[in-house]
């Protein structure tokens, strides 16, 4: 039997210099420069949104605000972490899905839990105390 | 000086921060300085600084760090447990007319200092030191994938620890509770530096926590051995990685979180504030996002150290390795859809509670799984009871009940007579101690051969395994009792004398609890002293069926000095049955990172942040924040970070060890 085999295997190297990380390519300098320039250009919208009022109602807003966010992180997950399906054998493909389940309990759940909590503890106010600034 | 300038240099610190006035403090001050300066002076006359910096404090190796960690651990035990001990003591003796020894004021830090050093600082580094010593060896990788950050990472952990220490010193801490609710822990109602401490303590740990845990997640995809595919891993290997897994999902909403909060207090802003749109109730309802999965980051590598004890110590494969795997993932799934039921009474409909209520009980299912999984691999063992053994026992028979509290607890109806009461205490004391703190002595019991070439002393412990054990019965079941009767938490006076037998019952049990502590020091103190009779000269001391046993104790500094094929789940114990030879020849030159004194010099940095944004004295802030992106810079452009270990010497350490071998056959 082979309990031991001769070659030390490559993954064992722990500080490895050379760099092969199967499948996943690292960006060129205009991968990071499109995607910084993306970056500010959605940082930016939402807050022009925001300050200057363009939308018509508030929920309007929140809605844009929260849209232009979920490209914002596809966007970092494209041009900064070079995502797609087939690097890292695809672990990184089973880390984006379990995050993004994570991330939608966590929003959704919160949004339900407040949404209830408003719904019995804050609904009949004279003068409701949210509007205020 | 003029006012403004003191102000300019030195922000709110003056020497009001120094608790002359508090006799308790000064005491404890005293006795730190005392012993710190004795240690010092110690390790200066016996010139051991040097080895400590090259050797320790510098190291990049996952077993050194490891050792660390559990170091940590176990002093912030002791700060932690003294805390108890005071909590203790007050509660059994203010009744009526009696105020106690402690005033409001300093009772309140006392128990948010006792919740957040236990939790953070305590069972963390137990189960990050557990795992950063024994998963590389388990996978037979020779260290984790990211050494330096590793380093770094604990360091990170120490200091926020340190942090933590300072404020009994250097002002006061939190006055809020462990979580720090708002509106209480808002600038409104804790203007002082208490919440600032909490605050800056957990982000600078917080730092460690998730890059250790992206650390370990790398090791354990990237750097198994050939052959050992995800479903041949060790359950300890399983456990931990799904720890991980938990920890970089929920801790970026601790941070989050707890960023939100200092924005209210330092920039004016309204989250958490009571008007102006902000909403306390939103901070419980995020800081239980992460809080819930915070409970099974710490106690599923519990679990994985006692499959691999009950294995070991009943001879025999574990029962159902498959269901063990697939219920600890079911775990770390549903650990994400529970949270609302540690606030049930916030004010949510039915639709809500009863919701999280079944799922919190439908998560006991494969924890039930798990229990049965041991029980059964008990069944028809041959079971030797030695220490780490104890531990699974005393585990299994003291969590059940905590997990059937719990799942009472589980109900909403229920809840809102038992919320917040000292049930809910005895409750999670209950899982905790139970679960992750027995655990955790099992794992260190179990592993310390490995990590040192000797076992520790059975006699002591034993006394210590069963003081914990009985101490923990007498602390905690009156809680139950008090509970039940309406008594709630964090109180420091009570006017109900009948209440008190109850109290001094629990008191009682909290000495017998630190009789187990002292013992557990003494069983590591006698261990060392009797070191040649306890000695481990086979790597194998317990008859291991992992691979992390296949090494020498303590292993060299590359771990294997072949990196082990595997074929089954057991892998050593499966080379053993096949007749493995160990190979004596053939070695070559092994890759290996270099120390760098870069972790604990960002560490020391960050400490210096801390305080500065602590006491508003924002040059410091400043001038330390560029300092310590610049030396994380810096270290970037250190290209000497790895070195061959020469074949020559691997020649001579791995002879050393077949000679040995030799000489016991």
């Amino acid at each position: 039997m082979s309990a031991a085999s001769h070659d030390a295997h490559h993954a064992h190297d722990a500080h490895d210099h050379g760099h092969d990380h199967d499948g996943g390519a690292h960006g060129s300098l205009k991968d990071y420069v499109i995607g910084f320039v993306l970056a500010v250009i959605l940082t930016a919208i939402p807050f022009w949104l925001v300050m200057g009022h363009v939308l018509p109602t508030n929920q309007m807003t929140a809605i844009a605000v929260m849209g232009l966010a979920i490209i914002q992180v596809l966007v970092h997950m494209i041009y900064f972490l070079h995502m797609n399906s087939r690097s890292e054998g695809g672990w990184t493909m089973l880390a984006l899905v379990f995050t993004l389940v994570v991330v939608v309990i966590t929003l959704s759940g919160s949004l339900w839990v407040m949404h209830n909590l408003d719904t019995h503890m804050m609904a009949p106010m004279p003068h409701d105390m949210r509007e205020v600034p | 000086m003029s006012p403004d300038l003191v102000k300019t240099i030195f922000g709110r610190l003056t020497w009001d921060a120094i608790p002359f006035h508090e006799p308790i403090l000064l005491g404890t001050f005293a006795m730190v300085a005392l012993g710190g300066i004795t240690v010092l002076a110690a390790l200066t006359y016996f010139k051991v600084w040097g080895y400590l910096w090259r050797e320790w404090l510098t190291s990049v190796d996952h077993k050194k760090i490891g050792v660390m960690y559990i170091i940590l651990a176990i002093i912030m035990l002791l700060r932690g447990f003294a805390d108890a001990l005071m909590m203790r003591a007050q509660q059994a003796i203010a009744f009526g007319d009696a105020a106690g020894y402690l005033p409001p004021h300093h009772y309140d830090q006392v128990f948010t200092a006792h919740g957040v050093i236990m939790i953070f600082f305590v069972a963390m580094p137990l189960i990050t030191g557990l795992m950063n010593l024994v998963v590389p060896l388990q996978i037979g990788a020779r260290d984790v994938a990211f050494p330096f950050l590793n380093n770094f990472s604990f360091w990170m952990t120490v200091g926020g620890a340190v942090t933590v220490m300072l404020s009994l010193f250097v002002g006061e801490f939190a006055r809020t509770g462990w979580l720090a609710y708002p509106p209480l822990s808002n600038l409104a109602y804790s203007p002082d530096v208490g919440v600032d401490y909490y605050i800056w303590s957990l982000q600078i740990a917080g730092v460690g926590t998730t890059l250790s845990g992206i650390n370990l997640i790398v090791t354990i995809v990237k750097m198994r051995a050939p052959g050992m595919s995800l479903m041949k891993m060790p359950v300890f290997t399983w456990t931990s990685l799904c720890s991980n897994v938990l920890i970089v999902a929920s801790f970026p909403i601790l941070t989050a979180v707890l960023a939100l909060l200092t924005a209210d207090r330092y920039l004016h802003t309204n989250f958490f504030t009571n008007d102006f749109g902000g909403n306390p109730m939103m901070y419980v309802n995020l800081i239980w996002i992460w809080g819930h999965p915070e409970v099974y980051i710490l106690v599923l590598p519990a679990f994985g150290v006692f499959s691999e004890v009950v294995s070991t110590f009943c001879g025999k494969r574990l029962f159902g390795y498959s269901s063990m795997v697939y219920a600890t993932v079911v775990i770390t799934i549903l650990s994400y859809i529970v949270w609302l039921h540690h606030f049930f009474t916030m004010g949510s409909g039915a639709s809500v509670n009863s919701f999280f209520g079944i799922t919190t009980m439908i998560i006991s299912i494969p924890t039930g799984a798990k229990i049965f999984n041991w029980l059964f691999t008990m069944y028809r063992g041959r079971i030797r009871f030695e220490v780490p053994m104890l531990w699974t026992v005393g585990f299994m028979v003291t969590f059940v009940i905590g997990g059937m509290t719990g799942v009472l607890l589980a109900v909403p109806p229920a809840d809102f007579v038992l919320h917040n009461s000292l049930f809910l205490i005895a409750h999670f004391h209950n899982v905790i101690i139970g679960g992750v703190v027995f655990g955790m002595f099992a794992g260190i019991v179990y592993w310390f051969p490995k990590a040192f070439g000797f076992k520790l002393d059975p006699f002591w412990g034993k006394v210590s395994f069963w003081f914990w054990q009985i101490g923990f019965f007498f602390a905690f079941m009156p809680l139950y009792v008090l509970g039940l009767m309406g008594v709630t938490r964090r109180m420091s006076h009570f006017e109900d004398h009948s209440l008190q037998i109850w109290f001094v019952i629990s008191a009682f049990g909290a000495v017998l609890i630190l009789i187990g502590i002292i013992a557990f020091v003494l069983q590591m103190v006698v261990g060392y002293l009797k070191r040649e009779q306890l000695a481990d000269p086979t790597g194998d001391p317990w008859g291991g069926r992992t691979l992390e046993w296949s090494t020498s104790s303590p292993p060299p500094a590359y771990n294997f000095a072949f990196t082990p094929v595997i074929h089954e789940v057991d892998a050593w114990h499966d080379m053993k049955q096949r007749g493995y030879v160990r190979p004596t020849t053939g070695f070559i030159p092994i890759h290996m990172p270099k120390n760098t004194g870069a972790g604990i010099i960002l560490a020391g940095i960050s400490i210096v942040v801390g305080f500065a944004m602590i006491w508003h004295i924002w040059w410091l802030a400043v001038a330390s924040f560029v300092a310590l992106v610049g030396g994380a810079i810096a270290h970037t452009f250190n290209f000497k970070r790895d070195y061959y270990i020469p074949a020559e010497e691997v020649v001579r350490v791995e002879d050393a060890r077949t000679e040995a071998l030799r000489s016991l056959a």
